[in-house]
């Protein structure tokens, strides 16, 4: 009797697993024959592929599910890693890491910096509609309409009536963008606008088919016939939170150079996981620009010499709350950040071959700040700038100082860096700090808020451009300042700058607003971010710009 | 019967009630919103969002337009991933969950009556240890390192199974294993405290007096009564597991209703939040209510209705 | 009575109230109980266990020398030696001082949260079955909308509106925790409610919570112990995953859960770091587990010889 529930049960149980597999049936595993040797059962060679070449077909992963495919939707680097593919905007991040020619063709500028005129390629859409500059200025006028909920919009401020016309009090009609015909696309800045080139790469300034997007205003919620695109790639299947599969745009003006046939973007979001996919051959990419590696894994990955890295326009940053004390004073600030030892949290703690930051704005884009304002672990000046501090806002020591706590939002990185540094200023200053961690959206309100004392941050640049790290200090109120400072000749400085035209003198004064930045201190830098990657020996010329976006244009397998 | 199962349903869509308008409220008390980033948006377009997703509108309007439209099960579109609705988020991440959590509670069913079993009728000898050992691993190794150990031993190191994705039968087995480890053990536990508790009872002794055999005392009249706390804790149980587990899914890539669910608090993605909750209580108050059937018609000394008396 | 009657009956000293006092004499409850629970071997093992985990949690973190939080990044991730015990987390820290430091914390959280779920889940399960009717629909229903309730809402705010702190992590976990052994009580009663000897105890006269605490929870005590002691390591799970969105501790305090979830990346590279917390967690849990048992069957009226 016993044996018969046993065996009840187990048939049960078989039957359970039977079920189980005949729901999903299908186990299409992509994957490239040659590689080390590993194949998995199941796979199938790809048709006209003779003995040593290689499958053509790249699988990489998302990390998380892209929130839109729309170009004008979009404002996460997941999306753009998709959008970059498929997608072709009047310029492209070349391989020389500068703007090139794209859909423009030819791109006129007046001498006032603020008209541009580009002429647009033979290109046609993924359907096989021409690519107009019809198409440009629908998009633009989409991304700016306010009912469209567009998120990027702000991208698009630098064009003529643009901001009016998001914040509703212009009309789209007074945009300074136009289609003067099919093939040419008329832009009008408000200020001359030295980065408007790249700009003009960017996913929020790509162009949507008009003719498909005004008939359906879902075109973008999933693969398929009203999805055209006009890149190198086309969207074949969107599997949502599962994976997202590109294929070769044989309507692409530059087929020629693409080699990929197929890529597969899977959706795994933990970085253990995804390395270890990769090191049983299911991936041919684990890490940055999208996703990270775990720390732990670094030291021995760099050890075996698999490790790639690539320095990114990005800075790891602390903010003070500079309203209340003791952050309200700009020798506290200082020693506070002077007291650091960057060199040692990033051999240490964050691993990754970043470059300590002793100034705000990346090295890629100045130069100059790879060395910086002052000296990483500077401690004897810190302490001289504590004492400063102390002495100004009357107290007798460290120990009257208010009690501080440094807030982050939780993750084991941020986790990790926050205890070193809260060590680091027990050890050098004498202070005692407590952490605080928090959710990310009770983090973000608290900034916000101004409710903390020293606060985590990371910007990643949307452009490479010194103002778009040193405006949002611009105004104590602005969007993303959270540190209640603002200084008058700084404000000044910024507001010269966009009106100046040339190129050199421009730097200037943004330097010299960034030399005024770290003389006050409203934030303290650690380090500039880099790009960490492992990826199959095989794939070859895949291209990530300073701007860590990813591109599979021209990259391929070798055999 | 059909006149209690109906009081019960009332009762159901009363809870649900309940469990919406205590969800709208904590929603909104937290701190954040669905367009909280770290780069922040310009006030106006904050505000032209916030008018068009109508939260700009006083909080009863917004909670009645809620409710009209959890009655139409329509949840609208999610905050975050624009072009997807609630309702198809839920559905494709449901049919991933459910099937990982009903192999998960299969297995753990299964292994774990017959665990709890076996140990009790061996009370104290070689098999009641053993499988008491078995069950204590089950339990005290959390999911999360299960998982990971699990991952890591069959696939990583022996590569026995992929690492992770939900692609074929094989990817389903190691989230399976993990998440069926620790009600695998709970249930052998439970079965054997409650066997244990049923095997001494004077029925019991008296179908040993008639003679009857030991297996047909177990299965007749030893399990039918033990399986009341199993039961009990299954309901709720089954409700949790087949809705999806985040920390499972996360480890091992699979496009489940739990990660969802997670981010969405996260995200403060409002719609999604309110969408699953809703689902979820559903399926977790028609579990309860069919554990207090199957209390009946395992028990029939318990009585549906005990109101009598109180009446 | 007839007054004739009176004469041939004699009272035989029985109260009226005690009239359900049937135990026997000679050795009490709890000495029974003590006996039986001593002569568990497994269940020994299990105290022993728990008093010496409780021990090094006391006196643990000040055996090396080394404090819990301070770093030593030249030190970091070294295998286990003479100079550290379990080796070196990531910042340089000792793990065998924060493993002890994390024992108290782990424990505490385990043990009181499975106390308060204890309490409130067997009161309200207890009430809710033994009263019936009305009562027991509205209690019940009440613990549905609680766990339909999305819990990292309700967390959420706890620690917005308590400020995160150790007592909040402890009452957050208890919001949702008590249902089960409510509902694990609840059904037991049920069914033991209409049973002969509590019908009985009822006729001669005993009230609820005399019934309760002599009749029915005495009977429901098998279950309740194995969910209290599953309560355990879920409420120390339940606060690595809780630490793990960003609701838990802050560091440089840890826990058990929050080490082992830190050292989970690094199975591969430094598997101390995961081994030990783990192992450790895994030690508790089981004591409470045999424990748990050895209880169960010393209480157990039943298995009285």
């Amino acid at each position: 009797m016993k044996k018969r529930i046993m065996i009840v049960l187990s048939v049960l149980l078989m039957t359970s697993l039977v079920f189980a597999a005949c729901s999903k049936p299908s186990s299409n595993q992509p994957g490239n024959n040659n590689n080390k040797g590993i194949t998995t059962e199941g796979e199938s060679s790809t048709p006209g592929d003779t003995g040593g070449n290689a499958t053509q077909e790249l699988r990489y992963n998302l990390h998380s599910e892209p929130p839109t495919l729309h170009p004008g939707l979009a404002n996460d680097n997941v999306s753009g890693g998709v959008l970059n593919q498929i997608f072709e905007g009047l310029t492209t991040i070349g391989k020389s890491g500068k703007p090139e020619k794209a859909i423009a063709e030819q791109i006129d500028i007046s001498d006032d910096q603020k008209l541009y005129t580009f002429k647009l390629r033979d290109a046609v859409w993924s359907n096989g509609d021409p690519v107009t500059a019809h198409d440009f200025e629908y998009a633009w006028k989409w991304v700016l309409d306010p009912a469209n909920e567009a998120k990027y919009a702000y991208q698009l401020y630098y064009i003529d009536g643009a901001e009016q016309a998001n914040t509703g009090k212009g009309s789209a009609d007074s945009v300074g963008v136009k289609a003067l015909d099919e093939k040419t696309l008329e832009v009008k800045l408000v200020n001359p606008t030295p980065f408007f080139l790249e700009l003009t790469s960017f996913y929020t300034y790509l162009p949507i088919n008009s003719k498909i997007a005004e008939a359906n205003k879902t075109w973008a919620d999933n693969a398929g016939d009203l999805y055209t695109s006009n890149g190198p790639f086309k969207l074949a299947e969107w599997a949502h939170n599962d994976k997202v599969i590109l294929l070769k745009n044989d309507s692409y003006w530059d087929k020629g150079t693409v080699k990929l046939d197929k890529i597969t973007m899977t959706i795994v979001n933990d970085e253990n996981t995804v390395l270890g996919m990769f090191e049983k051959n299911e991936l041919d990419w684990a890490g940055s620009p999208i996703g990270a590696l775990p720390t732990d894994a670094i030291p021995s990955l760099r050890d075996s010499g698999k490790l790639h890295s690539q320095a990114a326009a990005s800075t790891y940053f602390y903010k003070f709350n500079t309203t209340e004390k003791p952050f309200n004073n700009a020798n506290i600030r200082k020693a506070f950040t002077y007291a650091i030892d960057r060199q040692s949290i990033i051999d240490n703690v964050t691993q990754g071959g970043q470059f300590p930051a002793t100034a705000f704005v990346p090295p890629s884009i100045f130069t100059e700040n790879s060395k910086g304002y002052f000296g990483d672990n500077a401690i004897d000046q810190a302490k001289e700038f504590l004492q400063k501090g102390l002495e100004e806002l009357g107290y007798k020591d460290v120990s009257e100082l208010p009690a501080i706590t440094l807030s982050y939002n939780t993750s084991e990185g941020h986790q990790k860096i926050a205890q070193a540094i809260q060590d680091m200023w027990t050890k050098n200053l004498g202070v005692e700090v407590t952490l605080e961690n928090s959710e990310w959206a009770v983090y973000i309100e608290k900034l916000h808020s101004l409710d903390y004392q020293v606060g985590r941050m990371g910007w990643i640049a949307d452009f490479n451009d010194a103002i778009n790290f040193l405006e949002m200090f611009r105004d104590k109120d602005g969007g993303n300042n959270d540190t209640g400072w603002e200084n008058a000749q700084f404000k000044d400085l910024l507001a010269k700058s966009s009106t100046e035209k040339d190129a050199a003198k421009r730097a200037q004064l943004l330097q010299q607003a960034e030399a005024i930045f770290m003389d006050e201190m409203p934030v303290l830098p650690i380090y500039f971010y880099t790009n960490n990657w492992v990826v199959n020996d095989k794939l070859k010329d895949v291209f990530i710009d300073g701007l860590s976006n990813i591109y599979f244009k021209w990259a391929h397998f070798e055999s | 019967m059909l006149k209690y199962i109906g009081k019960r349903v009332l009762y159901i869509l009363l809870s649900l009630w309940l469990i919406v308008t205590a969800t709208f409220f904590l929603m909104r008390f937290a701190p954040g919103n669905p367009f909280t980033s770290e780069k922040r948006l310009p006030a106006q377009i904050e505000a032209n969002l916030k008018a068009h997703y109508g939260l700009d509108q006083p909080w009863y309007v917004q909670y009645g337009e809620y409710l009209v439209k959890i009655a139409q099960w329509d949840f609208g579109p999610s905050f975050k991933y624009k072009s997807q609705t609630v309702n198809q988020l839920i559905a494709d991440g449901f049919q991933v969950s459910a099937i990982l959590g009903l192999m998960a509670i299969f297995i753990a069913l299964a292994v774990g009556v017959i665990l709890g079993t076996i140990a009790a009728l061996r009370h104290n000898k070689w098999q009641d240890y053993g499988a008491m050992i078995i069950a204590v691993a089950g339990i005290s190794v959390p999911s999360f390192i299960m998982a990971t150990v699990l991952q890591y031993v069959f696939a990583l190191q022996l590569g026995i199974f992929p690492v992770a994705r939900w692609e074929s039968f094989m990817h389903t087995v190691l989230p399976a294993l993990a998440l069926a480890s620790t009600p695998t053990a709970f249930i052998a536990r439970l079965t054997r405290s409650s066997m244990l508790e049923v095997l001494s009872n004077d029925y019991i002794k008296t179908a040993k007096a008639k003679g009857l055999s030991q297996s047909a005392i177990t299965v007749r009249h030893t399990i039918r009564n033990a399986m009341l706390p199993v039961v009990s804790y299954i309901g709720p149980l089954a409700a949790s597991i087949i809705t999806g587990s985040f920390v499972i899914e996360k480890i091992f890539g699979i496009p489940g209703l739990g990660s969802s669910f997670v981010l969405s608090i996260g995200n403060r993605d409002y719609t999604v939040i309110m969408g699953v909750t809703v689902f979820y209580s559903i399926i977790l108050l028609l579990c309860v209510l069919l554990v207090d059937i199957l209390y009946v018609l395992i028990d029939p000394r318990i009585k549906l209705t005990g109101r009598k008396e109180s009446a | 009575m007839e007054p004739m009657l009176q004469d041939k009956f004699k009272l035989a000293g029985i109260k009226h109230q005690d009239a359900d006092n049937v135990s026997r004499s000679g050795l009490s409850f709890w000495q029974d109980v003590m006996t039986r629970f001593y002569k568990n071997k497994l269940a020994m093992i299990g105290l022993v266990l728990l008093i010496g985990l409780v021990f090094m949690a006391i006196f643990g973190p000040h055996m090396t020398g080394h404090d819990y939080r301070t770093n030593n990044l030249s030190q970091k991730n070294l295998a286990p030696s003479a100079e550290h015990w379990f080796g070196t987390d990531d910042l340089g820290r000792d793990v065998f001082t924060r493993t002890w430091e994390g024992a108290r914390i782990s424990l505490l959280i385990g043990v009181s949260a499975a106390l308060i779920d204890l309490l409130i889940g067997v009161i309200w399960g207890g009430i809710a079955a033994y009263r019936g009717g009305r009562t027991d629909e509205v209690m019940m229903r009440f613990a549905d909308v609680l766990y339909g309730v999305p819990y990292l809402l309700l967390a959420i705010l706890f620690m917005v509106v308590l400020g995160q702190s150790l007592t909040t992590m402890i009452l957050a976990m208890t919001i949702t925790g008590w249902i089960n052994m409510a509902r694990i009580v609840r059904g037991e009663v049920l069914s033991l409610k209409n049973r002969e000897y509590i019908l009985a105890a009822r006729t001669l006269g005993a009230g609820m919570s005399r019934i309760m605490r002599k009749h029915l929870i005495p009977n429901t005590m098998g279950p309740i112990l194995v969910t209290m002691t599953l309560t355990v390591p879920t409420a120390i799970f339940t606060e690595s995953f809780l630490s793990y969105l960003g609701l838990g501790l802050s560091p440089p305090l840890a826990s058990w859960g929050t080490m082992a979830s830190d050292g989970l990346p690094a199975i591969k590279y430094y598997p101390w770091r995961l081994f030990f917390p783990a192992a450790f967690i895994c030690l508790t849990i089981f004591a409470f587990n045999v424990i748990g048992d050895g209880l169960r069957d010393a209480l157990d009226p039943k298995l009285r010889k």
